[in-house]
Parts: structure tokens; C-alpha cells; sequence
């Protein structure tokens, strides 16, 4: 999502925004350790160090645990039903170019209910920045399997274990027509969170961002294996991706150097089983956008209604003399 | 055929109707029977261009000064076989003197390019009793035994029952002008019937060109051709002769169909978002809008879905562009759920329903006033939300105005019910003189007062006034959980309460502005009809000729129907009986299950039932037609007798 220059401007003459001023008056009412907590810290540091103006930062939700997200920004915020985030995102931004929209979704709401969206939201691939909270579980209406549970889970609608295998929202996304730009990240890696969502905001086109989150209150110990062991994590790095802090890499030292452009390489990443891949996966800004493909060419004026209403009008109209009446070309 | 084939057809022995084909022409200026209006059908297989045709004829009617109304035929398939009777294509079109509001009864005068297609109109009872028919005769001579055995043991039948035949060699003569006369035909057919009403010829042709105007000047000339062919053939070979007495048009008018009113209504209420999901009989306004939208800087979004397309809408609308979502029946039940978020969250949004037959897939391209109870209580929970009907052409244009308006003034969803008649059904109508005032205002990007509540809603009316991202100091997070003035999620009865009150209180307020449209015929008397949508023009015109007859017969049609406006208990109490009529269900009342029970009534008389406690009839149909004037006459007759 890039800036328009006259966004730009208004940044040069504003005040400095403090991360507070991202901060609404409700304080976040996750639960104890839930991962959503570290999202929201990093939605809020980027728009500071972006010094987004509130007014002009519109987050859109579905519904679920992670779709609260919205009431703890001080920002205009939609939590709209459970599915549609990425529909409403779209008509927020279709006829305004000025908001910086950003798209929270559960995996329920982005995988499940609301697929049909999330692959047509991907090739639209409109101005925006999606975070997919994936928690592998249904938080909000507690412990239910959901697309991206795995294999064998037992949950209040699989007491037996989960039968089928999960859906995998990285190759899900790379295989959809006008993917632009994916990258995955964890909750449990801040620096590393809040780098892969910088990228992301600064990313011409949709942005979609896989974010591992943890759910202690029905998901509890589920990454654990990874967090305590940094080797399980391979984290991407590359000139055009992430750039790791020296403190960051001294922890996190299985890397791989890889290129956003390469695509089969990102599915065969993507699809790793033992470590979680953390980085920019994809990124193609070439990718035509659909908000800039339909913007209007000319602005909506009554002198223009009233001309195009007369144009038709003509061609279906009927004169008293039909003598005065215009040639009618189509 | 072969050219000889005019030959054979002439020495048919069946032939007794048309004149003196081979011996001394007629003259060509016979005296033409005044008549006060025709219903004209012209029905063919689909691609033979009947629809062109009629929508042509109707089109140089109303340039010539007859009011006209049009109904599509429409088989039900993209491609139905050939020569079958579901397969009947084409264009109804009732020409008259006067002004016309409906489709009007059974068909004066069919023009038929094939036996099956003819026996769908016959056997759907579209046909007047005695009606005359011109039939392409190329058939009898096809060679497949079964083909021509069929269309002669139509025409005899047919003949036997007591309508004019008129066996005509189309495709014979249209071959001495053009290679192809599948394409052409209907120009002929144009021809002949601008003949038979003495239309005039330099009209005739302006319309052909007008039609093909994107094509290039041969195509133009050919089809110019054949038109004049169809008008000397007439003249020189059939003893028909009309004149629909016409007034010259006195101020400017525009044709056209439901459809293209709301897309131009559309344009002009300065909506600049429409999304939609293609559905039948919806989708040709939305065709018509991506024509002209852009022009004026608007989109018109296909979503991936309805339920998409209704949300992207309340995104726009929220984002302070107001928008339209356009669709028909399932596309509406799939959309309720985000017609309930913009109910709570109170974003503007016009939500146009052309209605079809239903429920399920139903009957696709016909029509049916089925959605009413779904437009006003389909969503789950209390969602009060305004619902209109149109009934004619021009009130569609004006509605998808009004809509906006009602729209952003109350901060609520106004659902506009059209159907699938208004949608195909062509009439002029005055042509709209642009009043700027039609357009929505700038996006509100002003500051917002420092302790100003997005939800801060005035106690008289319930309106409280919307922030719109980008307007500073706004900013609070809309959400469709129940919720306080600050918009927070907030589960206290009594927050809940007032959510509920307010967003009631503001159906109340806008219902104070409703006016009740005026009786129409006398203001009390022995029955009162009321309706609402489509019906209008046929309530209306069965109305008035009950009145000639001498019945004490009013109707009452009303365009809000959620709210209504106030005063219909005092017009009902003037009359001794009252029933609805409806193009939708109701369970018969002499049907030996039903009870007063267990009958379920057509939808406006349950409303009126339960507001008033008034014990009104209904009477409606569900045959996939529109109501036509006489059998609503027979209803009335019928409850007018009943004690
Ligand atoms: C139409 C509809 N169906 C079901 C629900 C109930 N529901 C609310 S949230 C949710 C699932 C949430 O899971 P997810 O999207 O993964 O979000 P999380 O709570 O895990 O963050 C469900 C099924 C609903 N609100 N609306
Ligand atoms: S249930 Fe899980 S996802 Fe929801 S708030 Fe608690 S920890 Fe977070
Ligand atoms: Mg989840």
C-alpha cells in the first residue's frame, strides 16, 4: 500500500502522532498471551512510524476474537460480519484513494466462511493490507476446527480428532491469479512481525500477510515447539525482503536467502512441515490494481450527469417535430 | 424454397383468405378501420429477431404519437430447440390511442414464424378468441414429413376454431432481397404490421436505421429493404387495413423499459458505486449501467457473489460514497445478513430487487410480486428498513432518486422493488429535465466537533449525523454487535433498548413525511382494490371500465409499503369491501383445507390484515404473468356478488 503524494504532504505539515494517538479508549480484552495482543502492538507502531493520520486509516474486520481488532485502534474502524472483511475493504477503497485501508481476519472468517472472497480479494488485488489471524481454531465461539486446524485435532466439533488435513492459506493465496504479495509471520517474533508489515504497507497492490497466532485459551502449547527452538523457524531474508537486525539474526540463524520473484520456490517453501517459514514469501508490484483499473476516469459533476443523461435520453427520445430532433449516433 | 415457392403457396388450396395473389393487385390506398388500440404479439423461435421487431414497432407507435406498452416473451433457455413450444420468443405490444399503463388482455393480431410457437401463446391464453394470425407458411412445404404434417394440422385446428389464418410465404419473399432470411425476417415482419396500422414509411425507416445504428450502411440498407418489402406485400396482398387513432406527441418524451429507467434513475440520484452479481430479471440494468457509468466517473462492481456485492456497497456507502446493489429474489435472501449490518450500523444503502418468481430458483424471467415479506422482515432480528415499490416505467427512473435520498437522510436501507414485467415492459414517458438536486452532495470531510458521538441520535426523529473516514475527530469503530452513542460494544438491556428504539424511531419520523396517494375512481363505494408495485396500470384500467359499467369500484396503490403512509383504515372504512390484488400466492379460500385458520394470504393483506385488524380479502395470481385488467375485473365482479 503506497502513500498518494498528497498524503504526503499532509504528513510533512502534521504533528508528530505518538503511539497513543493509535490507541483507542477501550482497552484490548484478548485473553492472557492471546497472540492478537502483538498484532495490534505492531498495526500501531506501523502507523506511527508511518505517521499515518487516524482519519485516514479505516481498519475493516469480519467477526471472531481476532476481528475485534478494530475497537482498540483509535482509527475509523468497521467490524462487520462474520466472512466479508475483504468485500466491505473493497468498497471502502473503491472510490477512496486517500484511506489506508488494513484488513483483519480470523481463519474461520478468511478461510472458511469467507473464502470466496479472500480469492477474489487476492485478484482484485486492490490497495490494501491484509492480516490473516491464524490461530488454527475458532476462538470466539470456542474450539471449534477450522480450515487450518491440524490433522487429528480435537476440538468441541471433532472430539474424536480433525479428519481431514488442513488447508494451507500460503499456497492457497500464491496459486490465485494476480497474487502480489505474500509473506508469513509469528506473533511470537515481534521485530520480525512488524518488519513483514512494514513491507506489506509499502507494497503497491493487496497485501496478504499469514500471521501464526497463538491461542492459549484453546490452542495452548500448539507452537510451542517452535518458540523454544529458533532453529525450527527459517526466517527469509533478501535484499528485496527482510533485513534482519544483527540481534534478531544471532537468535534466528536458519535463513535463507530468498527472492520474492521466485514463485516456485515460495510454494515449495510455503509448504514445509517441520519449520515455520517466516518472511516475504512473494512480491510481484506489477501486478495491475483493480482500484486504480476502475477509478473513474473523470469526476462524477452534475454537469456530467446531466450530459450523459441527455445523451441517452436522446436516443430514446421522442420529439413533438420530429424535425428538431438530434441525429442520434451511437 | 425455391422462388417458385411463392408459386406453390399460391396455388394452395388452403389459401382463401389472402386475396387475389395472383390476379390484379388492390389499390394500395384502401380505407383503414379506426380502431382505439390493438394488442399485436410477434412470436418466433429465439434469434429471429421478434423481440427486435416488436420493441421497432412499439417504438414507431409512440414516435407517431399512440401511447404503448410492451412485454417481453421469453423462453425460459438461452438456446430452446427449434420450432418448440417452450421455445417461444418475441414481444407483446399494445398500441392505443391513449396513453397505456399495462399489458392489457388477449392478443388482436399474432404474427407467428412457426405452428409451435404460435401454439405457446394459444395454449398460455394470450390469444383473443377469433384473433387474426399471419404464420410463416414455409413449413408445408418442409421437407420432413412431420414438420409439414404439424403446421397444417395447426392452421386447420386453428382455422376450425375460428381465427383468421393468414398462411404468408415470409422466407420466400424476404429471398428475392438477401441471402440469409433468418436474419431479415423481422423486418419484413416490421413491414407488414406498418402496413397493416398505416404507420408512416419515413418513420418506419428512421427506426430501422436508428436500430442498426451500430452497423454499417449495408446491413442498414439491407434491412431497409426488407422493411419496405413487408409494407408493399401487405398493400398489395392482405385486406387489412388499421388506423390507431394517435395525438401528436405535444412535449418530449422518452421510450423504454424498467430496467434502463432504474439504470438512468441510477445516474442521475449521483450514486457512483453499483455492485451486483449478474441474476435474471436484474441484470440488464446493470448491463445498461456499464455502459454509461463510467462516462460519469462511477463503477459499476461485479462481485464474486451477492453476498459481496451487498457488502462491497455498505463499504462505499460507509466510505461516504452511497451505493446500489441490484439484484432479484435469491440474490436478495443472500444479501440479508449485510442488509442487517447496514440496519445496526445505520450506513445508507439502496438495495433495488427486481422481482421474479419464486422461491428458489423459481421462475426466472417471469414475473411475480413475491418478496415483500422477505424485503421487509427477511433479516434476522428487528432490522426496520424502508421498502418502496415502483409501478411504471417513469417511477422507476424517479425511485432509484428517491431511494438515495431516503437513503442518506435517515441513514438507513431502502430496498426498491421492481419485477420482471416493469423490468422488460417498455412505455414513454415524459422526458426528465435534470435538476441538480437529484445528485448526492460532496463527501463530508470536515472536522468533527471534539466530544461529538458517532451515534449521537436525536431524540425526535432518531437520526444521528454519520462520520465518514477522513473527517478528523471522527474516528470510532462501526459494528454490527449492539452498541452505545460512542459506538462501543455494548450488551446492557437498556443500550440495547434504545439501539432498537432509535433505529425504529427513524421509520416513524421518515413515515410522518408519507402522503397517501389520492383514490383512485370514486372515494367510497361498494369495493376498494388496493395494490402496490406493477399492478398499478392494470388495477387502474380494470377499475375504470367496472366504473363505466356502473360499479361502485375504487383502487387505492401504495409505493411505501414499509412504513405505510397514514389514512388507509379511514379510505377502507369508506368502503363496504376491500381486498388486495396481487401478483403473488394466496391459498384459496374455497379449497376444502383451508380455514380462516390456516389460509395464508397474499402479503400486502397480511400487512393491512394485522395493522388495521381489518378482515380484507385477497385476490392474486402466481402464474409467472403479469395481472391483466380483465381478470382482476372478474375478481371484483366476483366479491362484489358474494355477500
Ligand atoms: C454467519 C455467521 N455464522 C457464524 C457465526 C459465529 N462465529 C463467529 S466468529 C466464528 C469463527 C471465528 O473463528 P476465526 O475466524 O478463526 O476467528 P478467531 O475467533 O479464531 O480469531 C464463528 C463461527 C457468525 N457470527 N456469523
Ligand atoms: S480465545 Fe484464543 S484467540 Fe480468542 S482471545 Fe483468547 S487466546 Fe485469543
Ligand atoms: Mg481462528
Amino acid at each position: 500500500m503506497t502513500a498518494p503524494m498528497s498524503q504526503c504532504l499532509m504528513q510533512m505539515v502534521q504533528t508528530d502522532y505518538a503511539l497513543s494517538d493509535y490507541q483507542s479508549e477501550i482497552a484490548p480484552r484478548w485473553c492472557a498471551g492471546c497472540g492478537d495482543n502483538a498484532i495490534l502492538t505492531a498495526m500501531q507502531r506501523l502507523c506511527r512510524d508511518e505517521q499515518l493520520p487516524p482519519e485516514k486509516t479505516v481498519c475493516v474486520s469480519g467477526i471472531g476474537c481476532s476481528s475485534r481488532l478494530p475497537h482498540y485502534m483509535n482509527a475509523y474502524g468497521f467490524h462487520g460480519v462474520h466472512g466479508r472483511a475483504l468485500p466491505i475493504a473493497e468498497g471502502v477503497k473503491i472510490r477512496r484513494p486517500d484511506l489506508h485501508v488494513f484488513v483483519t481476519t480470523g481463519d474461520g472468517d478468511c478461510c472458511s466462511i469467507g473464502a470466496a472472497h479472500w480469492l477474489h480479494a487476492i485478484r482484485y488485488n486492490m490497495n490494501m493490507t491484509v492480516l490473516l489471524h491464524d490461530n488454527q481454531i475458532y476462538g470466539l465461539t470456542k474450539k471449534q476446527t477450522s480450515p487450518t486446524s491440524p490433522h487429528g485435532l480435537k476440538s468441541n466439533t471433532t472430539p474424536h480428532g480433525a479428519v481431514l488435513n488442513p488447508l494451507n492459506p500460503l499456497t492457497v493465496t500464491l496459486g490465485v491469479a494476480n497474487v502480489s504479495f505474500v509473506a508469513q509471520a509469528v506473533d511470537w517474533i515481534p521485530d520480525l512481525l512488524y518488519e513483514t508489515l512494514s513491507k506489506a504497507y509499502h507494497h503497491k497492490g493487496l497485501s496478504f500477510i499469514r500471521i501464526l497466532q497463538r491461542c492459549p485459551e484453546f490452542m495452548d502449547h500448539r507452537f510451542d515447539d517452535w518458540v523454544r527452538d529458533p532453529s525450527k523457524m527459517r526466517i527469509l531474508t533478501h535484499a528485496d525482503g527482510l533485513r534482519l537486525k544483527p540481534e534478531v539474526s544471532r537468535i534466528y540463524k536458519n535463513q535463507e536467502t530468498h527472492d520474492p520473484r521466485d514463485m516456485g520456490r515460495a510454494l515449495a517453501i510455503s509448504s514445509l512441515n517441520d519449520e515455520i517459514p517466516v518472511g516475504i514469501l512473494y512480491r510481484d508490484p506489477s501486478v495491475p490494481c483493480y482500484d486504480e483499473l476502475r477509478a473513474g476516469e473523470r469526476p462524477n459533476t452534475p454537469a456530467l450527469v446531466q450530459t450523459v443523461l441527455n445523451e441517452e435520453f436522446d436516443k430514446v427520445g421522442i420529439w413533438p417535430d420530429p424535425a428538431t430532433a438530434p441525429e442520434i449516433r451511437e | 424454397m425455391t422462388s417458385d415457392g411463392r408459386q406453390e403457396f399460391a396455388e394452395n388450396a388452403e389459401l382463401g383468405d389472402i386475396r387475389e395473389l395472383k390476379g390484379k393487385k388492390r389499390p394500395k390506398t384502401r380505407p383503414a378501420i379506426v380502431l382505439n388500440e390493438h394488442i399485436v404479439e410477434i412470436v418466433s423461435d429465439s434469434g429471429e429477431g421478434a423481440q427486435r421487431c416488436g420493441q421497432s414497432l412499439a417504438a414507431i407507435a409512440a414516435r407517431s404519437g399512440n401511447g404503448i406498452w410492451t412485454v417481453e416473451i421469453i423462453p425460459a433457455e438461452i438456446q430452446p430447440p427449434h420450432r418448440s413450444i417452450a421455445g417461444a420468443s418475441g414481444n407483446r405490444v399494445r398500441i392505443a390511442s391513449q396513453p397505456v399503463t399495462n399489458g392489457g388482455d388477449e392478443a388482436d393480431l399474432v404474427v407467428a414464424l412457426n405452428e409451435q410457437v404460435l401454439l405457446s401463446r394459444l395454449h398460455a391464453g394470450e390469444i383473443k378468441p377469433g384473433a387474426i394470425i399471419l404464420i410463416e407458411s414455409m413449413w408445408q412445404f418442409d421437407p420432413n414429413p412431420e414438420i409439414a404434417t404439424a403446421y397444417a394440422s395447426v392452421c386447420a385446428k386453428i382455422r376450425a376454431e375460428g381465427y383468421r389464418l393468414y398462411e404468408i410465404p415470409m422466407e420466400a419473399e424476404c429471398q428475392k432481397y438477401v441471402h440469409d432470411p433468418r436474419r431479415g425476417k423481422n423486418m419484413f415482419v416490421l413491414g407488414m404490421l406498418c402496413a397493416i396500422y398505416s404507420f408512416d414509411t419515413d418513420m418506419a425507416q428512421a427506426q430501422v436505421r436508428f436500430t442498426f445504428a451500430k452497423k454499417d450502411q449495408k446491413v442498414i440498407d439491407a434491412n431497409i429493404e426488407l422493411l419496405d418489402a413487408g409494407r408493399n406485400w401487405a398493400d398489395d396482398n392482405l385486406d387489412l387495413k388499421y388506423e390507431i387513432s394517435s395525438h401528436p406527441v405535444s412535449a418530449k418524451q422518452v421510450v423504454m423499459n424498467g430496467n434502463a429507467a432504474l439504470a438512468l434513475g441510477v445516474v442521475a440520484s449521483g450514486m457512483e458505486v453499483c455492485s451486483m452479481y449478474p441474476i435474471t430479471p436484474a441484470t440488464s440494468a446493470s448491463h445498461y449501467l456499464s455502459d454509461i457509468f463510467e462516462k460519469v466517473g462511477c463503477v459499476v462492481h461485479q462481485a464474486e457473489d451477492e453476498i459481496s456485492a451487498c457488502t462491497f456497497a455498505i463499504g462505499a456507502s460507509y466510505a461516504g460514497k452511497c451505493a446500489v446493489t441490484i439484484t432479484s429474489g435469491p440474490g436478495l435472501s443472500l444479501k440479508q445478513e449485510a442488509i442487517g449490518l447496514a440496519v445496526m450500523a445505520e450506513i445508507p444503502l439502496v438495495v433495488i430487487n427486481v422481482q421474479r418468481g419464486g422461491p428458489s430458483t423459481g421462475l426466472p424471467t417471469k414475473v411475480e410480486q413475491g418478496d415483500l415479506m422477505a424485503s421487509i422482515f427477511g433479516g434476522h432480528g428487528d432490522a426496520p428498513k424502508v421498502v418502496m415499490a415502483v409501478s411504471s416505467i417513469e417511477d422507476c427512473f424517479y425511485s432509484a432518486i428517491t431511494a438515495r435520498k431516503i437513503a442518506e437522510t435517515f441513514n438507513t436501507v431502502v430496498i426498491v422493488l421492481s419485477d420482471a414485467g416493469l423490468a422488460t415492459a417498455q412505455q414513454p414517458f415524459a422526458r426528465p429535465v435534470f435538476n441538480a438536486d437529484w445528485l448526492a452532495p460532496p463527501v463530508n470531510q470536515s472536522a468533527v466537533p471534539e466530544d461529538a458521538k458517532p451515534y449521537d441520535w436525536d431524540e425526535r426523529t432518531g437520526i444521528a449525523t454519520r462520520f465518514v473516514p477522513g473527517q478528523p475527530n471522527g474516528m470510532h469503530c462501526l459494528t454490527g454487535l449492539a452498541h452505545d452513542r460512542d459506538s462501543h460494544v455494548a450488551y446492557d438491556p437498556e443500550i440495547n433498548e434504545e439501539g432498537l428504539l432509535q433505529r425504529s424511531r427513524k421509520l416513524a419520523a421518515f413515515q410522518t413525511t408519507l402522503r397517501l396517494e389520492p383514490v383512485y375512481g370514486g372515494d367510497d363505494g361498494d369495493l376498494l382494490l388496493i395494490g402496490w408495485g406493477s399492478t398499478r396500470g392494470a388495477i387502474e384500467e380494470a377499475v375504470a371500465n367496472l366504473r363505466a359499467q356502473g360499479h361502485k369500484v375504487s383502487s387505492l396503490h401504495l409505493k411505501y409499503l414499509q412504513p405505510m403512509a397514514s389514512g388507509i383504515d379511514a379510505v377502507m372504512d369508506r368502503f363496504d369491501k376491500v381486498m388486495t390484488i396481487e401478483n403473488n400466492w394466496n391459498d384459496p379460500p374455497d379449497d376444502p383445507l383451508i380455514t380462516k385458520a390456516n389460509r395464508r394470504y397474499s402479503s400486502l393483506a397480511n400487512l393491512l390484515r394485522s395493522r388495521w385488524l381489518v378482515d380484507i380479502d385477497c385476490w392474486g395470481k402466481a402464474r409467472g404473468q403479469p395481472l391483466k385488467p380483465a381478470s382482476i375485473m372478474q375478481a371484483a365482479l366476483t366479491k362484489l356478488e358474494k355477500p
